[in-house]
């Protein structure tokens, strides 16, 4: 089936682009950097389609890249029903991405080397969902991370945008650290990484023998997961990482790399089963993640700060899915996030390009006249986010909340209460950019069709996505959890009742908004400024490595112990020197007398140790 | 005047050597001690000249012909070299107008 030719075709966008982008004109790079990746989502489409219902995983083996000694590593592709789906959505709305940002980023600088970029990320991200071992997904994993880094920092003259692509960089690091160690383990305890021969030894170890090192694998492998996909402790990066470009916070940062954590927690089902403690451990930090991010969600004035919160807080949903063994649903979630959050930030990014550069909500207001297309789009993905019934949200968060009542129903409840504050946020911010009037001085207008065209398929998507049954197609693979329809409309009610609230505070009563953040002055002062776990990580971590590196490993150790020890080397060799230096004078009757003076001591020497014999 | 039975005794050959060892730290002592540069040169003439004459000696003792090769070899390296030397010293009389040493240290450093 050549699985191959799916990444390659954006790889050869991205060489092309980026060898040739400066000098070839920008219709020419339109046509390498859109038409690669389209092509790669037919190239998918005709895959699957030759396929079929997929029995058994289909592998494809190119080549062995690594052997030596047990260790046996080849660069192989493979499509099961869980990677069809990853395929599908991340060429897809890939493809539609691509095709916005043509519109989006005409009049920026670095045009070529954006949509480079992009296409990188494609290739590695396609790697990523492709690869049938550990290592190659590894490298997929890391490919992405770059590009992100990369594509952050795309405005690299400005400080903030440098600083935030460090800091999504630097933060990963301590992930991928995990992840390498989970590696090590895995092919300590298996022999190899191949994800079939793992997971079937897995299958045949014994729990109570097994049960230590599982958890401690899956635990690494889960730290790697939350650095990649925003989960607490390591979410710090995903805000910041909105100072890209806004076609790459809707790509990376919503639709697709950030889900990789969940993607790969899902790929490794047959160890985290078998590691309930991890269980735990992941729906918690999921759940944890999803409510806080909701909270700070609630309070930020920068749209793209809303939803990049509004992201943290979905990925910590799709965490609790996968967290209590619903990974159907999970993944379910995953595709309708990215949706509903791949058109909120494409929504967000034509209401700023319409505004010039303008993301401060107290600056817009009153823009539906200026642009209906947007706003409707956007009321889509908006009612889809908040689970509205019959949306894609509405049949992907249920799945994941019934599962998690099954398994601990306080997790419930805490959810339900989450997809309120969603249901709220998401709407203040739709109240506020789009009703009232407009508080700015900028001149809105509506985006082109390149860049609406894309928002209104994600619209239909977002709305109709539902009717994709992921559970159903995962049915193979993982087991399908029972529905339970009361549940589901109870949290689809607190989700209206989220936006009534948002339309109360936001459309109705105008000013409401402000007094109750006055009554809870120190409460919203805390929320504001996201728990000040920013301050607190640079207190705790980032302050104190600074200051050790500066005087313990630059002054102490590389000034002092390093250059001392060299230096002193040195000064002692010249010291040595200056003293023979007085020998080697270039008089020559000098030298033969050295040399007379050398034989006769030889002779002596000779002769009171007895001769020759 | 010495009897007919004193002159077949042979010299010993300490004898010899002793008159190498004379010869070559006198060679030894011009070569330091003198500054006139041709005289340095007849100095080392006079110390290869005193090895040669200790190789003779040995070949003579021994009874094998390796001595009197290698004094060949030294001699006609010894003539080589003198045709050289004198060269570069007549050179370097007529761009300085001096044979001592000390004032030929233009090259040192």
């Amino acid at each position: 089936m050549n699985l191959w030719l799916i990444p390659i075709f954006p790889l050869l966008g991205f060489l092309a682009n980026g060898l040739f982008g400066r000098r070839i004109p920008k219709a020419l790079i339109n046509t390498f950097a859109v038409g690669s990746v389209a092509l790669s989502f037919a190239w998918v489409v005709k895959t699957l389609l030759g396929l079929g219902p997929i029995e058994t995983k289909y592998v494809e083996h190119y080549y062995t890249w690594i052997q030596s000694g047990m260790l046996n590593i080849g660069v192989d592709f493979a499509v099961d029903h869980l990677t069809a789906i990853m395929l599908m959505i991340v060429t897809g709305v890939g493809t539609l991405i691509h095709i916005y940002a043509v519109g989006y980023m005409d009049n920026e600088g670095g045009y070529y080397r954006f949509f480079a970029y992009l296409n990188l990320f494609m290739f590695f991200m396609l790697v990523l969902v492709l690869a049938q071992n550990y290592l190659l997904l590894f490298v997929g994993w890391e490919g992405v991370g770059l590009c992100s880094y990369l594509l952050i920092g795309f405005y690299f003259s400005e400080q903030f945008a440098t600083t935030a692509g460090n800091k999504a960089f630097i933060v990963n690091r301590i992930g991928d650290f995990g992840f390498s160690l989970a590696m090590f383990l895995i092919y300590r305890q298996f022999g190899t990484l191949d994800f079939s021969k793992v997971f079937d030894a897995a299958k045949g170890l014994r729990v109570e023998a097994s049960i230590g090192i599982l958890t401690t694998i899956t635990l690494l492998l889960l730290v790697g997961a939350t650095g990649k996909s925003a989960q607490i402790p390591l979410y710090v990066w995903l805000p910041d990482a909105m100072a890209g470009p806004t076609p790459v916070s809707a790509l990376i940062h919503a639709a697709t790399m950030v889900t990789a954590g969940v993607y790969m927690i899902a790929r490794s089902a047959t160890l985290f089963m078998k590691a309930p403690i991890t269980m735990d451990t992941v729906a918690v930090i999921g759940l944890a993640t999803a409510f806080f991010a909701a909270t700070i969600g609630m309070t930020q004035m920068d749209i793209k700060k809303v939803y990049a919160y509004s992201t943290v807080s979905q990925l910590g949903y799709m965490f609790l899915g996968v967290g209590v063994g619903a990974f159907s649903a999970g993944i379910w979630h995953l595709m309708t996030h990215a949706f509903f959050k791949g058109l909120l930030f494409l929504g967000a990014g034509a209401v700023i390009h319409g505004l010039h550069g303008e993301q401060d909500l107290r600056q817009m207001g009153g823009l539906f006249k200026h642009m209906k297309i947007t706003a409707i789009t956007l009321f889509c993905a908006s009612l889809a986010i908040s689970g509205f019934p019959f949306t894609s949200g509405f049949f992907s968060k249920d799945a994941i909340l019934v599962a998690a009542y099954e398994h601990a129903p306080w997790m419930y409840w805490v959810g339900v209460l989450t997809a309120g504050m969603t249901a709220f946020y998401v709407f203040r911010a739709w109240f506020m950019a789009f009703l009232g009037d407009y508080r700015g001085h900028a001149h809105p207008h509506e985006s082109p069709l390149v860049m609406t065209g894309p928002l209104m398929i994600l619209a239909v998507l977002s709305i109709f996505g539902g009717l994709i049954n992921v559970p159903h197609i995962l049915e193979p693979m993982f087991v399908e959890k029972a529905e339970n329809q009361g549940l589901a409309w109870l949290s689809a009610g607190v989700g209206l009742l989220g936006i009534l609230l948002a339309y109360v505070f936001y459309v109705a009563k105008r000013g409401l908004a402000d007094s109750a953040a006055k009554s809870f002055g120190g409460l919203y002062t805390l929320v504001y400024n996201k728990y000040f776990v920013d301050e607190a990580y640079d207190a705790a971590v980032v302050e104190p490595l600074i200051e050790g590196s500066r005087t313990v490993l630059w002054r102490g150790v590389d000034a002092g112990l390093i250059d001392g020890t060299v230096n002193g080397v040195g000064r002692r060799s010249r010291g040595i020197g200056s003293i023979l230096r007085l020998i080697q004078s270039g008089n020559i009757r000098s030298y033969a007398a050295w040399v007379v003076l050398g034989s006769i001591v030889l002779l002596l020497a000779i002769g009171f140790s007895g001769g020759l014999r | 005047m010495p009897s007919p039975a004193m002159l077949n005794v042979p010299v010993p050959l300490s004898w010899y050597l002793i008159l190498s060892a004379i010869l070559f730290a006198l060679g030894v002592a011009g070569f330091i001690f003198r500054r006139n540069i041709i005289t340095v040169f007849m100095s080392i003439e006079l110390m290869l000249n005193a090895v040669n004459l200790s190789f003779v000696t040995f070949s003579y003792q021994f009874r094998q012909v390796d001595g009197h090769i290698y004094s060949f070899f030294v001699m006609v390296v010894a003539a080589a070299e003198a045709a050289v030397g004198l060269a570069i010293i007549l050179t370097v009389f007529k761009n300085r107008s001096t044979l001592m040493i000390d004032e030929v240290s233009s090259m040192k450093y």
